[in-house]
């Protein structure tokens, strides 16, 4: 379970920032055959949320349409330092977790 | 079991001693069985298995879906194409994708995206992949702007859509032709 989250350094609060968020996931397909002519069984992130100060900024429901290692970048207003948790949950039923602190100044 | 008979009829002295002859008949008679039904058995059960389904029973994709199709496949949401306005929301994609598993697609949407005025959902659909809702997208106020950038699998050459939907029930359209020169979900190696 790996995932990188990114942010700029110097956040005031009031900032509009842009988030960029990779996780680490195969999001096999389920269509690939591997070398012996077997299908790779299918293993997609369902969905993934990141809470940030009590609050959902992000829920994407993906589906197979989404590339290998998911990639988002999206916006979010600063409001206090606090932890950004990402969550989701893949079609294996692994739960992934990733968390970073925001600081935010001001 | 005697094979003696054969020695007799020609009226020669057999080259092999009985036991001998007697022990390559059993042997090559069990060897040939022991092959051919292994060659059997193995080759059956390989395609008994469920899971060698040959792939083109599973993918529905290289059907081109119409706008209507695509519009009433989302789960949930009952959008009609007279709603649909050609405005306020860009969907930004290349012309021409090299590896339809990794496209790089960004979507964005005019929008004050205050309580009063915001994005609600942002729906990636695709005209040809074996799934029709590639992402959906959930925003509020807190976002600030209704904007995100990912990367897409595209099984095919294929007009992408972004459907955005705002708070007052607004829904807003953009589509994107694009190229691809390797599909998604299909191996090269087929």
């Amino acid at each position: 379970m790996n995932a990188r989250l990114i942010w700029p350094q110097k956040i005031v609060s009031g900032d509009v920032v842009k988030v960029r968020l990779l996780i680490q996931h195969p999001m096999e397909t389920g269509y690939l055959q591997d070398m012996t002519g077997h299908l790779i069984p299918r293993n997609i992130i369902q969905w993934v949320s990141c809470v940030y100060d009590a609050q959902e900024v992000l829920r994407v429901e993906t589906s197979s349409g989404i590339a290998a290692n998911p990639f988002f970048e999206f916006y979010v207003r600063a409001t206090v330092t606090g932890l950004m948790v990402v969550k989701w949950l893949d079609d294996d039923g692994q739960a992934g977790e990733f968390r970073q602190l925001m600081s935010v100044q001001d | 079991m005697s094979l003696s008979f054969l020695s007799r009829s020609l009226k020669t002295k057999p080259l092999f001693s009985r036991q001998r002859r007697e022990g390559l008949v059993l042997g090559w008679g069990l060897g040939l069985g022991l092959g051919l039904g292994s060659f059997f058995t193995l080759g059956f059960m390989k395609n008994a298995s469920a899971a060698d389904a040959p792939v083109e029973h599973m993918m529905t994709s290289g059907r081109l879906r119409s706008m209507q199709e695509m519009l009433g496949g989302i789960q949930g949401t009952v959008v009609n194409e007279r709603q649909l306005q050609h405005a306020g929301i860009k969907l930004h994609l290349s012309i021409l994708a090299d590896n339809g598993n990794s496209v790089p697609l960004g979507v964005s949407v005019d929008s004050p995206m205050t309580p009063e005025d915001h994005v609600r959902d942002i729906y990636l659909l695709s005209q040809r992949n074996p799934v029709l809702v590639m992402a959906h997208l959930h925003l509020g106020p807190w976002n600030a702007r209704a904007e995100l950038n990912t990367r897409v699998r595209l099984a095919g050459t294929q007009k992408v859509v972004a459907l955005a939907r705002t708070n007052t029930d607004r829904w807003l359209v953009d589509s994107a032709d694009i190229i691809v020169t390797e599909s998604a979900c299909v191996d090269a190696s087929n």
